[in-house]
C-alpha cells in the first residue's frame, strides 16, 4: 500500500498536470477558434459593407480579378484609373494599417498624405463608422492579392495638379462620421447612414457643377451624369423619381430586385443594383426606402398644364401608330405595363421628367434591368436605334410622354440625334 | 328647414344633377380603374419574350438579319453562344450595343439564352453573291478545305467540322454568315478586340493569314450553300487540328 501509494500519487499528480496542460491547450484552441470565427464574422460583415459601398464597381474591370483596379473612368477633366485595392503588398494595399485605411476613408488622403481625387466618394465615405471601416479593411485584406501596377492618372492641366483639390475640398467636403438624428426613428437613421455614407447616392443624384462638386444645398435634386449621358433623376421631386408617392414595398423592390410595379432601374443604376443593392438585407433595404421616401419634397409637385405645342400636334399621331405596333404588346395599349415584367409607362415619372434623355436612350438603346437574386431572368427592352429614324423616335417618345394623362413635353428629332452617339459603356 | 320642406324645383333639379354627377364620376372612376386592371399586354411569359432585346436585331428565331453585323445565332453550339455572351458582358469581345445590353446579366441567364438560340431551327438565309473573282474563291476554298501546310495554316474544316456547321459544345458553325461579318470577326480576333475565353487558338491561326487570305476565305464561306443537316458535329467527333491551351477560363 505504502509503496503503491506514491506512484499512484505521482500518477495522480501527473494526470493532474496533464489535465491542466490539456485544459490550457483546449482553452487556447477554443480562444483561437473564437478569434477565428470572430475574424470570419468581421470579414463577412466587411464583405457586406464593401458591397453596400459598391467598391468593386470602380476598383475592378468586368471579368477581371476583383479589386485589382485599373478601371478607366472618363471624366470632364480627363481619364482617371482606379487603384488596386487588393492586399498585394507592392501594388495594392497589403502594407496598409487599419488606421491608414480609416484615415483615407474619412479624410480623402492616402497614407502618404496625398489628396485623393473625389471620383473616390470620400465626401460620402467620411460618414462611415470606424467599426465599419475596420470590417471593410479586414475583408479587403482577406481577398486574393493581385499583382497589378496602378496606371498613372491622365488628367488635363490644371486638373493634374492635386493641390488644386484643396479648393474643391473647401467647397464640397465636410469631414465627419454620420450623426444620428435623435428626433427620427432608428430605421430612418440606418437608412440615412447607408444612403449618405456607403451608398454614396448623392454622387449621381445631385447635380454636378462645373467644378465637379455636388452642392449640399441641392442634395438629391438630380442631374445629368457627366460623360455618361444619363440623367440621374431627382429623388426629392415627385415629378421625377421623387419617392413620396411610392409605397415602401415598391421602393424596396426597385432597389433590391431592380424592378418594381412602378418602374425598373436602367443605365448606371442597373450597375448599382447588380453589384451592390441586391446583396443588402431586407432590413437595410427597408431602412433605405424609409429614408428615401421621407426626403423632403422640392420643386412643384403639381403637374404642369399640358401644352399643345406644334411638336406634339405634329408627332403625336405618328407616335401613337409606332407605339401600337412596337410597344403595346409589352407595355399595354394604355401604358399599363405588367408588374415586374414590363414597366408601366402611364404615370411613370421616369419618362415625363423635364429631361427627356432617359426615355430617348431607352428607345434607342433598349436595355435589360440587372439580373438579381430576386429577379434573375429579367425581361429586356429591345433597342430601336437601328430601326427607327430620329423623327420616329421623337414621335414615340413624345407620345409616351404625353399620352394617358402623362405630363411630359414633346421632343424633337434633334433631341434624339444628339443622343445617338452617347457612350454605351 | 322651410326651404328644404318646400322641395322647390330648383333643389329637385340640383339633386338630380348631384346624383347624375355622382354616377358619372363613379362610372368614370370605375372606367379608369377597369382600364388599369384590364391588361392589354399580349406578350406571353416565355424565354422567347425574354430575349426580344436580342431578336430585334438577330431575327425572331436568331436567324440573323440582312444587316452584316447582326449574325445568325440559330443552331450554333450552346457552349459557343454562352462563351460569346460572357465575353460581350465582360467586355473581352467589344461591340458597345452588346456590351451594354448584357452588362448586368448573370451566367445562369446567359446560359438559358444560349440554350434557347442553340435549339432554334430555321432555314439559312440567301446571302448576296460575294463580289469577287473565281481565283479569290479558289484560294478561299483551298484554305477552307486543305489549309496551307507550308505556312502551318490548318483548314477551316479541321476544327469547324466536315460540313462547317461547327462542333459541340463550343466551336461555331461558319455557314449562313455574311462575308463582311466573317472578315470583321477574323480581323477582330487578330487585333484583340474579340477575345473569347477559348479563342486564342483561333488567334494563332488568324495571325498567319494575310489580308488577301481573310478576304478569300470569308467570300468562299459566304458562297457555300445551306447544309443538308445544320446541326453541329457531336462533341468529340472531330479530331481538332490544334487544341486551345486557354480552354480554362481566365
Amino acid at each position: 500500500m505504502s509503496t503503491a501509494s506514491p506512484p499512484s500519487t505521482y500518477m495522480g499528480r501527473r494526470t493532474g498536470t496533464s489535465w491542466w496542460m490539456l485544459c490550457i491547450a483546449f482553452g487556447l484552441l477554443a480562444l483561437a477558434q473564437v478569434g477565428r470565427s470572430q475574424d470570419a464574422s468581421v470579414i463577412a460583415q466587411g464583405q457586406y459593407l464593401a458591397r453596400a459601398g459598391d467598391c468593386i464597381a470602380c476598383h475592378s474591370n468586368p471579368g477581371d480579378k476583383p479589386f485589382a483596379g485599373g478601371r478607366a473612368m472618363i471624366t470632364p477633366f480627363g481619364t482617371l484609373y482606379s487603384p488596386n485595392i487588393s492586399p498585394d503588398p507592392v501594388t495594392g494595399i497589403g502594407t496598409w494599417t487599419s488606421d491608414q485605411f480609416y484615415n483615407m476613408m474619412r479624410t480623402g488622403r492616402s497614407p502618404s498624405g496625398q489628396l485623393i481625387y473625389p471620383a473616390m466618394p470620400f465626401a460620402a465615405y467620411t460618414k462611415v463608422t470606424r467599426a465599419d471601416d475596420d470590417a471593410i479593411f479586414a475583408y479587403l485584406k482577406s481577398v486574393p492579392p493581385v499583382h497589378q501596377q496602378n496606371q498613372d492618372q491622365d488628367l488635363r492641366f490644371p486638373y493634374n495638379n492635386r493641390n488644386l483639390l484643396m479648393g474643391w475640398r473647401t467647397l464640397y467636403f465636410k469631414e465627419g462620421e454620420y450623426k444620428p438624428d435623435p428626433s427620427k426613428s432608428s430605421e430612418w437613421n440606418r437608412g440615412a447612414y447607408l444612403v449618405e455614407g456607403l451608398g454614396h447616392c448623392s454622387m449621381c443624384h445631385t447635380a454636378i457643377n462645373a467644378l465637379g462638386g455636388s452642392s449640399a444645398s441641392s442634395a438629391y435634386q438630380g442631374g445629368l451624369i457627366p460623360m455618361q449621358e444619363w440623367y440621374a433623376p431627382s429623388l426629392t421631386s415627385n415629378r421625377e423619381a421623387g419617392l413620396g408617392e411610392w409605397s415602401i414595398e415598391d421602393i424596396s423592390d426597385l432597389l433590391q430586385a431592380g424592378v418594381s410595379k412602378r418602374g425598373a432601374v436602367y443605365g448606371p443604376m442597373a450597375e448599382v443594383v447588380y453589384n451592390s443593392l441586391q446583396y443588402l438585407s431586407d432590413a437595410d433595404i427597408h431602412a433605405m426606402a424609409i429614408y428615401l421616401k421621407a426626403l423632403p419634397s422640392t420643386g412643384e409637385t403639381a403637374a404642369p398644364t399640358e401644352t399643345e405645342t406644334q411638336d406634339k400636334l405634329r408627332l403625336f399621331p405618328l407616335g401613337k401608330k409606332i407605339y401600337e405596333a412596337q410597344c403595346a404588346m409589352c407595355h399595354g395599349l394604355n401604358g399599363e405595363g405588367r408588374g415586374w415584367d414590363f414597366p408601366p409607362l402611364a404615370g411613370n415619372q421616369s419618362i415625363q421628367m423635364t429631361s427627356s434623355v432617359n426615355p430617348i436612350r431607352m428607345v434607342l438603346n433598349g436595355g435589360y434591368p440587372p439580373g438579381t437574386i430576386r429577379n434573375p431572368r429579367p425581361y429586356g427592352m429591345p433597342p430601336f436605334a437601328q430601326q427607327l429614324s430620329d423623327e420616329e423616335v421623337a414621335a414615340v417618345v413624345t407620345y409616351i410622354r404625353t399620352a394617358w394623362h402623362n405630363h411630359g413635353a414633346a421632343i424633337q428629332a434633334h433631341d434624339v440625334n444628339v443622343l445617338r452617339p452617347a457612350p454605351l459603356n | 328647414m322651410k326651404v328644404d320642406c318646400d322641395h322647390s324645383d330648383f333643389l329637385r333639379a340640383a339633386r338630380y344633377v348631384a346624383v347624375f354627377v355622382a354616377f358619372a364620376t363613379f362610372s368614370m372612376a370605375t372606367g379608369s380603374l377597369h382600364a388599369q386592371v384590364q391588361s392589354t399586354v399580349t406578350a406571353p411569359d416565355s424565354i422567347a419574350t425574354r430575349v426580344q432585346a436580342c431578336t430585334a436585331c438577330h431575327g425572331e428565331k436568331g436567324q440573323g438579319s440582312g444587316n452584316n453585323y447582326f449574325p445568325r445565332l440559330a443552331g450554333k453550339p450552346a457552349g459557343y453562344l454562352f462563351n460569346q455572351l460572357v465575353a460581350f458582358r465582360d467586355g473581352r469581345r467589344k461591340y458597345p450595343p452588346m456590351n451594354y445590353l448584357l452588362a448586368y446579366l448573370p451566367d445562369t441567364y446567359l446560359q438559358e439564352m444560349a440554350d434557347y438560340f442553340a435549339t432554334q431551327q430555321v432555314p439559312f438565309p440567301v446571302l448576296p453573291k460575294p463580289n469577287v473573282g473565281p481565283q479569290v474563291l479558289a484560294l478561299g476554298k483551298q484554305l477552307g478545305l486543305q489549309g496551307d501546310a507550308a505556312r502551318h495554316i490548318p483548314s477551316c474544316v479541321a476544327c469547324h467540322g466536315p460540313s462547317l456547321t461547327g462542333v459541340s459544345p463550343d466551336i461555331p458553325g461558319l455557314l449562313g454568315l455574311d462575308s463582311k461579318y466573317i472578315s470583321a470577326q477574323l480581323g477582330a480576333s487578330r487585333y484583340g478586340t474579340r477575345v473569347a475565353a477559348t479563342s486564342t487558338c483561333m488567334k494563332k491561326v488568324v495571325v498567319l493569314l494575310s489580308e488577301a487570305d481573310i478576304a478569300a476565305v470569308s467570300a468562299w464561306l459566304s458562297s457555300l450553300p445551306a447544309p443538308e443537316n445544320s446541326a453541329p458535329a457531336p462533341a468529340g467527333s472531330v479530331k481538332l487540328a490544334l487544341t486551345c491551351e486557354s480552354a480554362e477560363t481566365r
